[in-house]
């Protein structure tokens, strides 16, 4: 790991954290350090959670809220320019007869389709994410992830989504994963970065923790579940240890970072249940587009009919939806 | 952003509100010899019900038609069979479940989360698990043939009224004992509509009967000479009047009684979850819980952060219309509980301890108390000693293990207690050392059929649930 030569105050870092990133052995001894995940507790309490019930006016507001949140994301071998300009006429007017649905918050592709929706998004405010840094594996050289970051970026990503090296983060080397994100959202400049922890591959919660705190450490300015490659991808659990850490980083530094799940989340009323997580585990303010997302693209459809049903008073079916 | 969720309560026309309640006796609904009392809902005031007393003739018929049932057909019907009515009655409690849920939270004032997820369906689960020993009992380790005792009288408090009833019936039932139950004074409605499923399950009259009233009838049931066996839950104080007043009868007697819980945090805990377990601990059902974890007590280490944590979380807690599905926190249950809360936090103040008390809105009507914790509480302030029975906790500080056991036995109490590390071996020498019936570890209020429940000195002696509970309704 690369010794820090950064002082405390240039990192705005209070003392105890800046010095958790000075060496590997006090990166290791600061996460490690960290309070234990109750497996059955966190369980416990996101199923409780997920009791509430929002009906009206609540409701609907939650939905424009998560529609708002939405990255809509395509990200197969499959795609195309059509694949993705179509996607993107989506994210700008997600229900066409409903002029005042939200705009999503970005779409999310694979870089070499980042120009394509850069130029359909062009004007419009909405985010174009791309993932990077060898994705979905992460299983390539250091050199290679940065100039797959450099290349998004150039080809007019406003966001990038890296993974992290998991095979380094169990064998313990902390170090490395911390400088990767370092170097990474180096390259990345002003550019958001969220980073994709692969919680379904960290397979605890206190793992979900360290790296949660590693990636806020080395500066993501998100923390996102899962690539939607590996089950499980995002559960609620799992977004409320992540949930947490944010709201302790925040606690601790007074920096506000955010929280992306990504992958498995299709229902409204599911995404309500994360909502209502952001609401009571990270706090209000987290109830934003610019600290809160979903990674999703079947997602926005279903929020479409709840948003008409809620409005209609009737279910209208997936065929006045449009599938793009 | 500030999302208000909107209200979404429950119906309250699912609880089948009648205008008035009578007495279950023999298999019959029938009017009491007593005065009738009103019952309310705490969350609004308002009456919701007339529901017949008993008197002491009323007690002795109760008792003499139990006695017939007992020497007629229950003591000898085969336990096969009296696990198929004991079994029915599960069935029916879980078919009624949302009616029972509403009803519980009308009268009680706890949140219908509660009265949903769990009073109801772990009622129904006590049934379920004693149907299956009533044909076992001679392989539950009482010898090859162990036999009923007679007839029980139970008398049960206001905190879970159908769960206490399910705890006192079930175990009573499967050994082949009849019972005469009197519910708490101010929530008789849920056992009530019991008795119309035990009626409705066929089982023969004189089984149970339900008499409800105040504590003279508790005393004449409790004192009746016609009674084998007395279980009692409730006060530490009304438990010692029964006890003086069984002593020398060589009747059988378990008491449920009082508690000082002690939840303790080590610095290696879980802290979010164990943050999680003393919001469940004491929050829980308004605090109205004998094995509440009333007291905390946190490694100094770590208690800034906990406390702080602490506080952010409850804040959290929703508290208000017990029928609203998001209601975290409901009513207290009685203007008289409500007055002995205040006071013993007002005490806490003068005494020195630090008092947060959440800044949720609370409704204007209705009994309601917004959560509360103290801290820089000492062991010899009255809220560190006496039981509060509400949603104030008062929080203590240790520096060493020693010191957490010696503090956490520190009280005349012994119920239950909580334990949070992440150090298996620790968990296991301080179970060892604590003097209490119930010890939970990385957990907080979790109840089971198949555990037995019950407490140490003034918390009272004698285990319902599980195997052990059995013991208290054979003749061993």
């Amino acid at each position: 790991m690369a010794v820090d030569t950064t002082t405390g105050s240039s990192t705005g870092l209070p003392p105890e954290l800046h010095d958790a990133t000075r060496d590997e052995t006090s990166l290791r001894r600061f996460l490690h350090g960290l309070p234990g995940v109750d497996q059955v507790g966190v369980e416990q309490r996101a199923a409780g959670l997920a009791t509430r019930s929002i009906k009206k006016a609540s409701k609907l507001w939650a939905i424009d809220t998560a529609i708002s949140m939405v990255d809509l994301t395509t990200l197969e071998g499959a795609d195309t320019a059509g694949k993705v300009k179509s996607l993107c006429a989506k994210a700008k007017r997600p229900d066409p007869e409903r002029p005042d649905v939200p705009q999503v918050a970005a779409v999310c592709v694979y870089p070499d389709m980042v120009a394509t929706a850069a130029e359909a998004l062009r004007g419009t405010g909405i985010n174009i994410a791309s993932v990077a840094t060898a994705f979905p594996s992460g299983r390539s050289s250091l050199r290679i992830k940065i100039a797959d970051t450099e290349f998004a970026i150039e080809q007019g990503a406003t966001e990038v989504d890296m993974v992290i090296d998991r095979g380094a983060f169990l064998s313990g080397r902390y170090g490395q994963v911390f400088d990767e994100i370092r170097t990474i959202k180096q390259a990345c400049g002003d550019t958001h970065l969220k980073v994709i922890l692969e919680t379904g591959e960290l397979a605890t919660y206190d793992n979900v923790r360290r790296a949660s705190w590693l990636a806020l450490l080395a500066g993501g300015d998100f923390i996102k579940t899962s690539t939607g490659k590996v089950s499980p991808a995002a559960t609620l659990p799992v977004t409320h240890v992540m949930l947490q850490a944010v709201h302790d980083w925040h606690a601790q530094t007074g920096q506000l970072r955010g929280v992306k799940p990504a992958g498995g989340i299709r229902a409204t009323k599911d995404a309500i249940r994360y909502l209502v997580a952001v609401h009571e585990v990270a706090g209000e303010q987290w109830l934003t587009p610019d600290l809160f997302r979903f990674g999703a693209s079947s997602l926005l459809n279903d929020l479409l009919m709840q948003r008409r049903t809620q409005l209609d008073g009737h279910y209208s079916g997936p065929d006045y939806v449009t599938v793009d | 952003m500030n999302w208000e969720y909107a209200p979404a309560p429950e119906s309250r026309a699912i609880a089948n509100l009648k205008p008035n309640y009578q007495m279950f006796v023999d298999g019959q609904f029938v009017d009491g010899g007593g005065e009738p009392l009103k019952s309310i809902n705490p969350a609004t005031e308002e009456v919701l019900a007339e529901v017949a007393t008993a008197n002491a003739e009323d007690v002795d018929r109760a008792v003499k038609a139990a006695r017939r049932a007992y020497d007629k057909v229950w003591g000898k019907m085969p336990g096969a069979e009296r696990a198929k009515y004991i079994f029915r009655i599960a069935r029916m409690i879980a078919e009624r479940s949302r009616e029972l849920a509403v009803l519980e939270s009308l009268d009680n004032g706890k949140p219908i989360k509660e009265s949903r997820d769990s009073d109801v369906p772990i009622a129904a689960a006590h049934f379920f698990y004693h149907a299956g020993w009533a044909d076992k009992l001679d392989y539950a380790g009482y010898g090859p043939d162990p036999k009923p005792l007679g007839v029980a009288g139970q008398v049960i408090p206001w905190n879970f009224p159908l769960l206490m009833a399910a705890w006192k019936l079930a175990p009573a039932l499967a050994c082949g004992n009849t019972v005469v139950l009197k519910p708490a004074e101010t929530t008789p409605l849920t056992a009530l509509v019991l008795a119309e499923i035990i009626r409705d399950a066929d089982l023969p009259p004189g089984v149970v009967n339900i008499l409800p009233g105040a504590g003279d009838v508790g005393a004449t049931l409790t004192t009746h000479p016609g009674i084998d066996k007395v279980a009692f839950t409730g006060s530490t104080e009304v438990g010692k009047l029964i006890q003086r007043s069984l002593a020398g009868t060589g009747r059988k007697l378990t008491l449920e009684l009082g508690g000082k819980a002690a939840n303790i945090v080590f610095d290696d805990a879980p802290l979010d979850q164990a943050v999680e377990g003393i919001v469940n601990g004491i929050f829980f059902n308004q605090g109205h819980v004998c094995c509440a974890g009333s007291r905390l007590l946190v490694q100094e280490s770590v208690a800034d952060e906990v406390l702080e944590k602490l506080r952010h979380r409850v804040s959290t807690l929703r508290v208000g219309d017990p029928l609203d599905k998001n209601t975290d926190v409901g009513a207290i249950n009685s203007a008289e509980q409500l007055a002995k809360i205040r006071e013993l936090s007002a005490s806490g103040e003068e005494e020195g301890a630090e008092r947060w008390t959440s800044p949720c809105p609370l409704p204007d009507k209705g009994f309601f108390f917004a959560p509360t914790v103290f801290s820089q509480v000492s062991q010899s302030m009255r809220i560190a000693r006496e039981e509060i029975f509400g949603p104030v906790l008062s929080v203590l500080t240790f520096r060493t293990p020693d010191e957490a056991v010696a503090k956490a036995n520190n009280t005349p109490y012994g119920l239950s207690a909580g334990i949070w590390t992440d150090k298996g071996s620790r968990i296991l020498w301080m179970a060892n050392k604590m003097r209490a019936g119930v010890v939970w570890a990385n957990t907080f209020n979790r109840f089971d059929p198949t555990a037995p429940f019950g407490g140490y000195q003034e918390s009272g002696f004698g285990r319902e649930g599980g195997r052990a509970g059995l013991e208290a309704y054979l003749d061993v």
